[in-house]
């Protein structure tokens, strides 16, 4: 078998903002009421807790995303996702639950500098200065969804895969050199 | 443009990140059913000019449709609220009897 | 002449030159100027010509109300018409050249309209060209093209870029003058953070060229120390050369930001479109001067009383030397005032008033000036300048009574204030007879999300005019308090003079313009009244009457007085046109921002995407899919490309990338009963490792999609949908989840782009995954109709026996991710067994062989899968479905209705796209009538015919009969009624 290839191959942008394609990501959408009370050992067993609405936790390479009232997204290294729809199918056994690999029908890109925030400032109707800490937004870049949320200096954002060129095409007019927006 | 505070997730959401769903609080008919139920359900739409009850999904957010309150005149809107709601929750009712007295109820 | 004054000038810097052309000339400016008052400053006063009547025109304002300065700014890919001179910075290098003219501006032939004024009327291109009817297509209209329209279009791709950017904020001000400074101050030391947007380059507005004073101090030195103390605030953002263009529903503003227009090709957005959400907007947007209606106002040389202070103030440019002053108000003095201050003459101060304000005349009298009231302007002399005014009795009927020279004219007719972004979102206005003007009814605001006011004018927009009072009353309105005083009623009054004269003949009517930019004259507005446009929004398009670029920001009001004079009825019962966004012109590329180009619109692309542009592929849109269309190959045109396609699928091996198929998971226990009601057939009884086709109907009955499902497990379904409708028909099922059976326990997820998707066709399809290995793909172990997880040539996948072509064929899922490898490998391997790619037309023609539907091809939104001959796959047994009461209705079980056929044309060919059945006799429209229509043909290289599919009425039983259909060129095509299968009736060949 292949080396598991992400939409864009890791391309990169250097603007006033560092614009860069990472991945292959790991990810498994959990849909399940988050009341249930497995969930909280479920989330447990792949290191994880559950989030609070609208917000990311990160715990060791790992995060947990509030996405919906029934559903969160799971974050791991590519090759744990087998392994830890494992772990979750056999916690929620008894839940009705649906949990699915999704790492390939995303794409994930990093934004960093200082000046990060105004690439998304162009392209999303979000007030990223009064966002929360930890808060993940679902919003729109442009005219495609995406997700994004502060880490590490800059931003995650989170796309589908099919639309990663028009998005790192996005990202990098957004980032170009010169439009700073003072 | 409108905004509209989704009830889910919170978002004060821009209109450009919902799709719109026109009248909430309709009654389905199915199989069976007699034409004069079936046209109410599919044809008969209110359309006032004032209070409207309607539904919007935020399809660029949490994905979940919810029910929203607005005056189709002044796009004051009166509230938001979940989709699961047989009918609007009663101090929203209430709100929007005593901001316009002479609304007839949702129905 | 105009020219630059040795001194004076507070905005430019006449140390640093500028040098740029107009019409080819080469000028110098400065540092600071306009182009405008640069041109000026090089005694070019002549600037455009008028657009119906090629009159010679001036600038006559100093700021976005300038209806005359219209340039052509720029060449080539940075070529842009309509410019307005006197918002235009001027920078090195700038190209202007006017427009509107033939052969030159200084020599134009098109001036002859001019001496036809008399028949070229209010409405003329109405009365004059409606007869004859068949005149209109082929002499009046190319006539009329040939000579309408401003400025050039430019023909290349424009050079720059532009963005767009999203902005919040508690309180956004609009105008950075007195008003819109002080209530920046105000809201930002309240905390709140705050917005605040100006036009200009610079801040402060008219203040400090009227000389005002503002809590005791200068001006200058007020507007200075509120900079410096918004500039400590970290709440507050300013902004410059950024125009608040138009108000939107709840507190949504666009604002146009000019980041690079005087600074071209230094890489940064030549304009930036901000969209704005505020919690609360002010209108700090000032007030704008009127022109006065006499005869001749529009001769170069005439010009707005305060712009011309303008230059003179901001500039150092007077207009000339001479300057005789034309007013209904007091404001107009300190024209005068500052004209003498600049050492130049002001002859006369002509003030149509009885009695001007005493301060403002005892002031010109100790200046010296000689100032006559109750006078008016009865005639302005010259031609492309003006040479001198005939003055009359304001009350008379224009006899002259002297005649002075001069070589400008300042005139004022009062303020309007700028209501617009007001009025944009249903602010309602008031008259005031005070101010003959129009002001926001603070009673009647735009309201906001929470049904209160979202709009708070302040400073001259609201009519507070007075320097004193725009301070004290922004406070007051910033915060929250109601205003006690009347302060517009504390300005000094500013009588009504819609006519100057005011009992001026025809002959002096007819030279006394309104609109500028689109020729309208009082006259005109006259005339629209006596011919009964009664309604202002009538006699504005009747006459074109503030329709041009400028949208009559000078000629609103003054035109809608004359027209409720004319109709004998009052300004505030005749009432304004719409004000509707942008308040000034906003280009197309702010508008568009980052779309163009690659990220016009999203692409989606497929993991294969990449090698089918590598090899040649053909690429058609489907939804935002590209999907190669065909593979054509050396010199093979797209027709010989698909016919080899299908050939080889056929004969060998075919390998199609059907990524964009829709899938998706549902799954819970009550899945099965949830896609019962979903789909027309039974789903809750397929076993699992089988898969079954089902149609899907909206609740009207018609058919909306259709697919394979496969039953994963006990709880788990996987629903494939067409490539265009994965999303919305995923959104379907969350909104009969979410909204009607929200107590049902399902849960789905659109998993369409995990999976790449390869279908594997053709005769020789098992031998290329036998060779791969990893898993049982022989008929026993995986039959038709039935699918397993698995490993081929060590790829994790899951293959479908599932067939839309007819041959035997195997649909591959396989993580995306891996996508390309297992693409390339298939073709690799598959080489020996003469494996192709073939693309979405060879797919449409072999479905169409084998009488398969397609959404959007056999479906339109209209059609019941009973007119399909689908009445198999909807379910007698179940109780309900969606769209089963919809199809219960009397019009869909008519057996009238037009059903599916397929149709052999008699000739071989191909029928048209879109072809109708003709029937016998006409309708009621004469037209031909119909029975029936084409909705897919190809040409079947497996036929080696044309072959179609068509809705025919009462088809099916007419087998064997022939039908016509229409084609382009107005004949016939026969084709012969036919079983819609015509390729392997019985299934054999996919059943293997």
């Amino acid at each position: 078998m292949s080396d598991p290839v992400s939409a864009l191959g890791g391309q990169s942008f250097d603007g006033f903002a560092k614009v860069s394609e990472i991945g292959p990501v790991g990810m498994i959408s959990l849909r399940c009421k988050l009341a249930e009370k497995p969930l909280a050992a479920a989330l447990k067993g792949i290191g994880l807790g559950l989030p609070d609405t609208r917000r990311i936790l990160h715990k060791e390479g790992r995060s947990a995303g509030w996405m919906s009232p029934d559903e969160l997204l799971i974050i791991l290294p590519y090759a744990e996702v087998g392994d830890a729809l494992a772990s979750l199918s056999k916690s929620l056994a008894n839940v009705h639950h649906l949990a699915v690999d999704v790492s390939d029908a995303r794409a994930v890109f990093r934004i960093e500098g200082a000046k990060s925030a105004q690439v998304l400032a162009k392209l999303s109707p979000v007030d990223i200065g009064a966002m929360a800490e930890g808060e993940l937004r679902r919003t729109r870049a442009a005219q495609v969804a995406a997700a994004f949320w502060a880490q590490e200096g800059g931003f995650t954002l989170v796309c589908f895969r099919s639309v990663a060129g028009y998005v790192m095409g996005l990202l990098s007019a957004s980032a170009k050199p010169g439009s700073e927006l003072v | 443009m409108l905004t509209l505070e989704c009830p889910y997730c919170g978002v004060m959401a821009d209109e450009t990140e919902l799709a719109p769903g026109y009248e909430a609080h309709l009654k389905r008919f199915g199989a069976g059913s007699s034409d004069a139920d079936f046209e109410s359900y599919m044809f008969a739409r209110k359309n006032p000019k004032g209070v409207h009850f309607e539904r919007w999904r935020h399809a660029y957010g949490c994905g979940k449709w919810f029910l929203a309150a607005r005056c189709t005149a002044t796009l004051e809107v009166f509230g938001t609220y979940p989709a699961q709601s047989a009918e609007p929750p009663a101090e929203l009712q209430a709100k929007i009897k005593a901001k316009r007295p002479g609304w007839e109820g949702y129905k | 002449m105009s020219t630059r004054l040795a001194t004076g000038g507070r905005l430019i810097d006449r140390g640093v030159r500028k040098s740029f052309t107009f019409n080819g000339r080469r000028l110098i400016g400065h540092e600071g100027d306009t182009l405008a008052s640069a041109l000026l400053a090089n005694d070019q006063m002549l600037v455009g010509r008028s657009f119906k009547y090629h009159r010679p025109r001036g600038i006559v304002a100093a700021g976005p109300e300038e209806p005359n300065a219209l340039m052509n700014l720029g060449r080539d890919d940075r070529l842009e018409p309509n410019q307005r001179a006197t918002t235009t910075e001027l920078f090195d290098g700038l190209e202007a050249a006017s427009q509107n003219h033939w052969p030159s501006l200084e020599f134009d032939v098109g001036v002859v309209n001019n001496a036809l004024a008399r028949f070229l009327p209010a409405g003329f291109y109405y009365k004059t060209f409606i007869h004859p009817r068949a005149f209109w297509k082929h002499v009046f209209e190319p006539i009329i093209r040939q000579s309408a329209g401003l400025g050039k279009a430019p023909k290349s791709r424009d050079a720059d870029h532009y963005e767009q950017a999203y902005a919040f904020c508690d309180v956004l001000i609009i105008g950075g003058g007195v008003a819109g400074l002080q209530a920046a101050l105000t809201a930002g030391e309240a905390g709140k953070s705050v917005i605040l947007l100006e036009q200009n380059a610079h801040w402060g507005g008219r203040a400090p060229v009227d000389g005002d004073m503002l809590e005791g101090e200068t001006a200058e030195e007020w507007i200075k120390s509120a900079l410096d103390a918004l500039a400590t605030m970290k709440n507050v953002t300013l902004r410059n050369r950024c125009t608040g263009a138009g108000v939107y529903d709840h507190g949504y503003v666009l604002a146009n930001e000019r980041v690079a227009d005087h600074t071209p090709g230094d890489g940064r957005p030549k304009q930036r479109l901000w969209r704005i959400r505020a919690g609360h907007i002010v209108t700090a947007t000032g007030a704008i001067e009127r022109p006065l209606s006499f005869a001749g106002n529009d001769i170069p040389g005439v010009m707005l009383a305060a712009s011309l202070r303008d230059y003179v103030v901001n500039f150092g440019v007077s207009l000339g030397d001479r300057t005789v002053v034309v007013t209904n108000n007091d404001d107009a003095y300190l024209t005068a005032f500052a004209l003498i201050e600049a050492g130049l003459s002001v002859p006369a101060i002509l003030d149509a008033r009885a009695q001007a304000g005493e301060a403002v005349l005892a002031r010109a009298k100790a200046m010296g000036i000689r100032v006559e009231q109750g006078r008016a302007i009865a005639k302005v002399k010259g031609g492309k300048r003006v040479t001198g005014v005939q003055i009359c009795l304001q009350a008379g009927e224009g006899a002259p009574i002297e005649e002075i020279a001069c070589d400008a004219v300042a005139m004022s007719g009062g303020w309007s204030p700028v209501v617009h972004l007001w009025s944009h979102c249903g602010g309602k206005l008031n008259w005031s007879d005070h101010l003959s003007a129009f002001l926001p009814d603070l009673a009647r605001p735009p309201l906001g999300q929470d049904g209160s006011a979202m709009v708070t004018p302040v400073g001259a927009a609201l009519g507070v005019y007075l320097a004193d009072d725009i301070i004290a009353a922004t406070k007051a309105a910033l915060s929250g308090q109601a205003l006690v005083e009347d302060y517009a009623a504390k300005a000094p009054a500013i009588p009504p003079v819609w006519v100057m004269p005011q009992g001026a003949p025809i002959q002096l009517r007819s030279k006394m313009w309104l609109d500028y930019q689109n020729d309208v004259k009082v006259s005109d507005v006259q005339l629209a009244a006596r011919e009964g446009f009664e309604s202002v929004e009538h006699a504005k398009r009747y006459t074109t009457l503030g329709m041009a670029t400028d949208q009559g920001k000078l000629s609103n009001i003054n035109g809608l007085a004359v027209l409720s004079k004319a109709l004998n009825a009052d300004i505030p019962q005749v009432g304004t046109t719409t004000f509707r966004p942008p308040y000034t012109p906003v280009t197309i590329g702010a508008l568009a921002g980052e779309a163009r180009g690659e990220i016009f619109q999203p692409l989606r692309r497929t993991p294969m995407h990449g090698w089918h542009e590598a090899n040649g592929a053909y690429m058609e849109p489907v939804g935002l899919w590209r999907r190669p269309y065909c593979f054509p190959r050396g010199s093979e045109t797209h027709e010989e490309a698909v016919i080899r396609e299908v050939n080889n699928t056929r004969e060998n091996l075919g390998l199609l990338d059907a990524s964009t198929l829709g899938k998706i998971i549902v799954k819970g226990p009550d899945a099965g009963r949830f896609l019962d009601m979903l789909y027309t057939n039974m789903m809750s009884n397929l076993p699992v490792g089988k898969c079954r086709y089902g149609l899907m109907c909206n609740e009207q009955g018609f058919l909306s999609d259709d697919g394979v499902v496969a039953r994963i497990a006990e709880d788990t379904w996987l629903c494939h949908t067409t490539s265009g409708g994965a999303d919305r028909i995923h959104g379907w099922m969350e909104d009969w989840l979410q909204c009607e059976w929200w107590d049902w326990k399902v849960y789905t997820a659109n998993v369409t782009e995990q999976y790449a998707q390869v279908a594997v066709v053709g005769p020789k399809a098992r031998k290329l995954l036998e060779k791969l290995g990893g898993m049982d793909v022989s008929a026993e172990a995986l039959p038709f109709m039935q699918w397993a997880d698995g490993v081929l040539a060590g790829f994790p996948v899951r293959v479908f026996r599932i067939s839309f072509s007819g041959e035997l064929s195997y649909e591959i899922a396989i993580p995306a991710s891996h996508g390309a490898a297992f693409w390339e490998m298939l073709h690799r391997e598959g080489a020996e067994f003469g494996a192709m790619p073939y693309g979405t037309e060879g797919l449409h023609v072999m479905r169409a062989e084998k009488g398969f539907i397609m959404i959007g091809d056999e479906t339109d939104g209209t059609v019941i899968p009973q007119d399909l001959g689908l009445s198999w796959a909807i379910s007698k047994k179940k109780a309900d479905f969606l769209g089963k009461r919809g199809q219960e209705r009397k019009h869909l079980a008519d057996p009238d209705r037009w059903q599916l056929v397929g149709l052999e044309t008699l000739d071989g060919s191909v029928i048209p796209d879109g072809s109708y059945a003709v029937a016998d006799g006409t309708n009621e429209n004469g037209q031909k009538n119909t029975e029936g229509r084409v909705t897919s043909t190809y040409y079947s290289p497996t036929l080696k015919r044309g072959i179609a599919m068509g809705l025919i009425k009462h088809g099916p039983a007419r087998m064997g009969q022939t039908v016509a259909f229409n084609k382009v060129d107005g004949s016939t095509v026969q084709a012969k009624i036919v079983d819609a299968v015509f390729y392997d009736k019985e299934g054999a060949k996919q059943n293997v």
